[in-house]
């Protein structure tokens, strides 16, 4: 099970996941680049944990935050960033664990399916080559073993025998994002995080690669963490959801309550921002949102929503709140949500 | 055409063929389209990579040259001589999908906004468009604007500013490919707001060229979807998108992920298609699920292996929807 921390305090359900079942556990994870003499806070506080078969979606807009808490998990948010919080990992904490230990939960524990597979992969090398690299690395398997694997991994996500010797610039972009995903799996992973994993396809390329994914979690029963910005693609890919903004979950909770019922007005607008076809409040009906997602370096008091948000109060803007206990499966943080289920 | 009053924009049996390169045969991007875009009408034009949306765009901009047939706007024959070219684009502009490319970083959004007028040479109560063309686009109050440069601006914004550039010179038609696909979902529906309410108060016709059915549903009076180079279905919005009748039509409405629980894409094998090597026979058959089910007769009397896909007429605002598919009309299918 996937549990949500939340600020509602002690006896809030589904955060006791229970020993041996839970994999990752992120506690209060927070990460901060510099500019100059500036902070600017990326991400402020995340807290969930998953169990192995799990599958979470995390949605959000540019700037959310969403691409940086995932990639910071493995510690690859990238020079600049200070991380703090706990991310652990089969019970051992990824952000202080040493560099060896790290380098082996990376790929052969927990992989990345990387948003443009063009730059992801190495140009001048073939793609069987590429993902024998890393069977041989981690898996102390020899070339020939580390070949034939590679080579059943590609056939599993539709890639040819003919063509495993060919050059990433020789694929089409759903194929190269195949071979990314294999890559991906090349060492038996228990967790993967996948990022945007098929934003840049054609919709028909896109259900491939989202039925291949599915097909994936289903066989192997492998963790899944899913970013996107697309709410509707993460509802059908994930069993669980939470939204981002401004650094912080907003609203966590099934996927199908979550887009079928939002509580968070974030939500909301994000749910009918991706109109259904053959629903006629959409009809000639754009929906969007006043207003732009925040700039990390322009988080202030409050709400971080409050000024975008149809249904602000005054109390809004002077308190910046936490995630609360919607129902034993859900939780959002919007105090219109708290004052309406007479909480705190 | 069947209509007295000509359209605003149209093509008839437009052709677009990019030589090969090296040694590959030459691509059909654009190989035989009739559209009509008529007054105040906004018309999506729906396909997926390689189907030709964005050249079939290219050429009603006259960025391209078609090998074959040609542009109108409003009944006359587009020309492409320099002088030729610059009047039409008083009339016709575009807006395309990524802001952040479309504007330069070092003009502030005055200059960004005047660089239509001073080419066109209109430069008389230049500020006055300006600020009209910023508040059209929905930046209010303009003064708030005018002075700051791209990377000041938030991606809708910007957005903004590429469209209140085109509203400058007063165009009758905007041509936008894919406006949206760059920004944030939040975003997404405030822009095709901006669109329709520019259709519904001045009164502007518009072909949006985009991936994206729902944006059809959003926004667009008529659809029409393009595969490998033809229009395979088109007509008003609701009859397409609620009724399709192409089995193509159908396969893209069944993988568009919404918030319905019941998702059941019909996945089409295959690549996406290449228009260097388009199949013969209808161009779609090797990835058709109705040609594949159909058998004996029906088969031989469809001959989708052997006969071209048709080209369709084109259609206006008044016309029905139509379909090119020869399974259609030999066989008793159901159209929903």
């Amino acid at each position: 099970m996937i549990g949500i921390e939340t600020g509602a305090g002690p006896g809030a359900g589904g955060t006791e996941a229970q020993a041996g079942t839970t994999l990752l556990d992120v506690r209060d994870l927070r990460v901060t680049y510099r500019q100059g003499s500036r902070e600017v806070p990326a991400v402020r506080g995340v807290s969930f944990s998953l169990g192995r078969g799990d599958t979470l979606g995390v949605a959000g807009e540019s700037g959310s935050g969403k691409s940086t808490m995932a990639l910071s998990l493995l510690r690859l948010a990238g020079a600049g960033a200070e991380v703090s919080g706990e991310v652990r990992y089969d019970g051992e904490d990824l952000l202080t664990a040493r560099w060896v230990k790290l380098r082996a939960v990376r790929w052969a524990g927990a992989s990345v399916v990387f948003q443009g597979a063009m730059s992801a992969l190495n140009p001048v090398r073939n793609v069987l080559d590429q993902i024998v690299e890393p069977i041989v690395l981690h898996q102390q398997a020899g070339p020939r073993e580390a070949e034939r694997r590679a080579a059943r991994l590609l056939e599993s996500v539709g890639i040819p025998a003919r063509r495993t010797r060919a050059y990433p610039h020789e694929f089409s972009g759903g194929q190269r994002q195949r071979v990314m995903i294999a890559m991906a799996l090349a060492c038996d992973p228990d967790l993967v995080i996948a990022d945007e994993p098929t934003t840049a396809l054609d919709v028909m390329v896109q259900a491939q690669i989202l039925g291949l994914l599915a097909e994936l979690v289903r066989e192997s029963r492998v963790a899944v963490i899913m970013i996107s910005h697309d709410l509707a693609v993460l509802s059908h890919a994930c069993d669980r959801l939470a939204v981002m903004y401004a650094g912080r979950f907003v609203e966590t909770g099934p996927s199908r309550q979550v887009i079928e019922d939002p509580r968070h007005p974030y939500t909301r607008a994000l749910a009918q921002a991706f109109p259904t076809i053959g629903d006629p409040a959409s009809r000639l009906a754009p929906s969007g949102l006043a207003g732009d997602p925040p700039r990390p370096s322009q988080i202030g008091e409050g709400c971080s929503f409050a000024p975008r948000c149809a249904v602000v109060m005054d109390s809004c803007r002077g308190r910046d709140p936490e995630l609360w206990q919607v129902d034993p499966e859900r939780t959002a943080a919007c105090l219109r949500v708290l004052s309406e289920e007479g909480a705190a | 055409m069947s209509s007295a009053e000509p359209a605003e924009l149209e093509v008839r049996d437009l052709a677009v063929v990019y030589p090969g390169r090296r040694g590959r045969p030459p691509a059909r991007a654009v190989d035989g389209v009739n559209l009509r875009v008529g007054r105040a009408e906004i018309v999506a034009l729906i396909g997926e990579s390689g189907s030709g949306k964005s050249t079939l765009a290219r050429a009603l901009m006259g960025l391209v040259k078609p090998t074959a047939g040609r542009v109108l706007y409003q009944g006359a024959p587009l020309e492409y001589s320099t002088r030729a070219l610059r009047r039409y684009r008083g009339h016709v502009q575009l807006i395309m999908q990524d802001p952040g490319g479309a504007l330069n970083p070092k003009q502030n959004v005055y200059d960004a906004v005047a660089e239509g007028p001073r080419l066109h040479r209109r430069t008389e109560g230049l500020s006055a468009t300006v600020r009209d063309a910023l508040a059209k686009a929905g930046l209010r109050p303009p003064e708030d604007f005018l002075a700051r440069y791209p990377h000041e601006l938030s991606g809708g914004q910007q957005q903004r500013v590429v469209i209140a550039g085109a509203l400058a010179l007063n165009p009758s038609v905007l041509v936008a490919d894919e406006p949206v696909a760059s920004l944030d979902a939040s975003v997404r529906g405030e822009i095709l707001g901006l669109l329709l309410g520019l259709r519904d108060q001045l009164g502007l016709s518009a072909l949006v060229v985009s991936h994206d059915l729902a944006l059809a549903w959003n926004i667009a009076d008529r659809v029409a979807v393009m595969y490998l180079g033809r229009v395979v279905e088109q007509g008003p919005v609701e009859e397409v998108l609620l009724h399709p009748r192409h089995p193509y039509t159908q396969a893209l409405l069944s993988v568009v992920p919404d918030r319905r629980a019941d998702w059941h894409p019909v996945l089409l094998a295959g690549e996406p298609p290449d228009p260097s090597a388009i199949p013969s026979g209808c161009r779609f058959h090797p990835r058709c699920a109705r040609w594949a089910a159909v058998t004996g007769e029906q088969r031989d009397a469809a001959a989708c292996d052997r006969r071209e896909l048709p080209v369709l007429a084109p259609s206006d605002g008044s016309g029905p929807a139509s379909a090119a598919c020869h399974l259609l009309e030999t066989t008793l299918l159901e159209t929903t």
